[in-house]
């Protein structure tokens, strides 16, 4: 027993042998690997075009241009895609946390008759993903008239991104004990109030996931935009991009300058519930 | 039940505590948007695969195996069908082999350890898309960082067109899609080898079992549920990754790169060639659902328990 806790305490300190050099090299460089193209992303931003097809090619920039991050504002309607990202991540937020919170707080505090069937449709929605459906997804929104319009795109988007939040706060729903509750509704509670200001406030972490998991993954929807939305002052930032490319000459550092826009908020966004992302997206199934 | 239950359930006549009545106020909003969202287009979908369709997309009536007997009349069906299974598995191959080390790394404790994981989160936290028109760009013909450092190591004459060259172009949407898998993947094997109890470890060293031991007889026995689960959701999501090829090839040259996805995505939307491409359509819908069962089949255990 004591040698055990000699050996917790001597875990606790770093001590640097030749084999966690080994260990910390090839971790270093592997984080490395994973940033690599998000680098070259950066630095062909700052490129001016005339450097992009340079030959020899250069690794850095030779003139830094930070101006490119002004200038392509106007190069095309960045501003548009933003607030049409803005706008449909956050409806699309709004309505999942609207239909998944009673969901979820019902599953985790009840037994009901269906329960289990209610469970097993969330799961199965999970698994799809609006490509394989995308003929009749168009269809659909063609039938009542929402082509090109961000309702449409709003409402596929939280009908897809429902099933993780659901899962994710049952989980969150049912680890708080029911004890706590019946005491605020002895104090006078409605079940609603109880929800509100009891369960609500202890299951933020879990809230926050799964806001942030809606609109990340709302942001980066492609093929549903791709498909539904066609006018460049309603088109989303992923599919907007493609403005920049497939012309003769692909203005590659305007394209990464947006990109870079797009990309760094919402990395920090999906850092900042690194937590609790894998409970969420595998159904609590390993744990 | 025992005998109070049943006084209590007589005494409340009008409706028993567990009816689905009194969770639909609050489930039903659930599912009526799954209803709308995802099982209508199924529906419709399956419906029209059996419906004369124009390239308009005007209905004329049923007309029964039709759809599916044009598409398998595509002489390009099969090689993209064989290149699909090729795809899926490969990807989901290298994938999860990769991964495993990967998580085992990230595992372990060193000074840094939370900002390697943080670079791992960012291909899974960025758009798809950007991501592959980022390795577009490193893969270019004469301007990509990839040529250019293959020339300077003296590993090559003449640059590559490694997108457009048929023979190379599936390989790079193979090494793009593991690039985009991997993350998750490893965070999935992550929290399961750290659900894995230290005092298992502890009492396998006392024991005297090497680190290889223990990894073999411990450790990855007990990662095979997470295992599982991060093949299954691989399965699902490299079938359906459509923004990969569709960013970066479009399936050509010609349908050179073309998965059943973005086929049918081709013939629907840009050959307006309906018929065949819903039948396509449904035969992929089919695929997914197969290894949906599979997958509600693996996660009933863990369901049951909570």
């Amino acid at each position: 027993m004591r040698t055990l806790t000699r050996k917790k305490l001597m875990r606790e300190k770093f001590v640097f042998t030749p084999k966690k050099a080994a260990t910390m090299i090839s971790a270093y460089m592997i984080g490395l690997f994973f940033i690599y193209p998000y680098i070259i992303m950066l630095l062909t931003s700052l490129k001016p075009h005339g450097e992009l097809y340079s030959s020899p090619t250069k690794r850095l920039p030779v003139s830094w241009q930070f101006d490119n991050y002004l200038d392509v504002w106007s190069k095309a309607p960045i501003g548009n895609f933003l607030r049409a990202s803005i706008v449909v991540s956050i409806c699309a937020t709004a309505l999942v946390l609207l239909v998944s919170v009673p969901a979820a707080y019902y599953v985790a505090r009840h037994r009901f008759k269906g329960r289990a069937a209610f469970l097993l449709l969330v799961l199965a929605t999970q698994m799809f993903s609006p490509t394989a459906l995308i003929i009749g997804i168009f269809r659909e929104v063609k039938f009542f008239g929402g082509l090109d319009t961000w309702p449409a795109l709003i409402i596929v988007n939280a009908g897809f991104n429902l099933a993780f939040a659901v899962w994710l706060l049952s989980g969150f729903f049912s680890s708080v004990p029911v004890e706590i509750e019946e005491a605020a509704m002895v104090d006078g509670c409605t079940k609603f109030s109880a929800l509100r200001r009891i369960v609500l406030p202890i299951t933020l972490p879990g809230l926050v996931t799964a806001v942030i998991f809606t609109f990340v993954s709302t942001w980066n929807e492609f093929t549903v935009a791709l498909t539904i939305m066609s006018s460049p002052q309603r088109q989303p930032i992923s599919t907007g991009i493609t403005t920049f490319v497939g012309q003769y000459d692909v203005a590659w550092e305007y394209l990464f300058a947006t990109t870079a826009i797009a990309i760094i908020p919402v990395v920090i966004l999906f850092i900042s519930i690194e937590k609790y992302l894998v409970g969420g997206l595998t159904a609590g199934s390993v744990k | 039940m025992n005998a109070t239950d049943l006084v209590v359930r007589k005494v409340k006549k009008r409706r028993p505590a567990n009816s689905i009545l009194n969770a639909l106020p609050w489930i039903g909003p659930a599912i009526a948007l799954i209803l709308f969202v995802v099982v209508w287009p199924a529906i419709e979908l399956i419906k029209i695969s059996m419906t004369e369709i124009s390239s308009a997309g005007t209905l004329d009536g049923f007309n029964g195996l039709e759809n599916f007997r044009k598409l398998f009349e595509n002489p390009d069906l099969r090689t993209v069908a064989i290149r699909t299974i090729f795809w899926v598995f490969s990807v989901v191959l290298l994938t999860v082999l990769l991964s495993l080390p990967l998580a085992q790394l990230i595992n372990q404790s060193f000074p840094g350890r939370k900002f390697v994981r943080w670079a791992m989160i960012v291909p899974w936290a960025a758009s798809v898309v950007m991501t592959s028109i980022i390795w577009k760009w490193i893969l270019e013909l004469t301007s990509g960082e990839f040529n250019l450092t293959l020339q300077q190591l003296g590993l090559q004459d003449q640059p590559v067109d490694w997108l457009r060259d048929p023979r190379y172009s599936m390989y790079v949407l193979i090494w793009v899609a593991v690039f985009v898998s991997i993350p998750f993947t490893t965070f999935v094997i992550l929290a399961g080898l750290q659900s894995i109890p230290n005092d298992i470890v502890e009492a396998a060293q006392v024991d005297g079992a090497g680190p290889w031991q223990i990894y073999r007889g411990i450790k990855f026995p007990l990662l095979r549920n997470a295992l599982l689960i991060a093949t299954i959701i691989n399965l699902i999501n490299v079938f359906n990754s459509f923004p990969i090829i569709w960013a970066l090839t479009r399936g050509g040259p010609g349908y050179n790169t073309d998965t059943t996805i973005t086929f049918a995505y081709k013939m629907a939307f840009v050959e307006y060639n309906m018929g065949p491409s819903t039948a396509l359509g449904v035969i992929n819908f089919a695929f997914i659902m197969a290894i949906v069962l599979i997958y509600l089949r693996v996660t009933k255990a863990t369901r049951d328990q909570a």
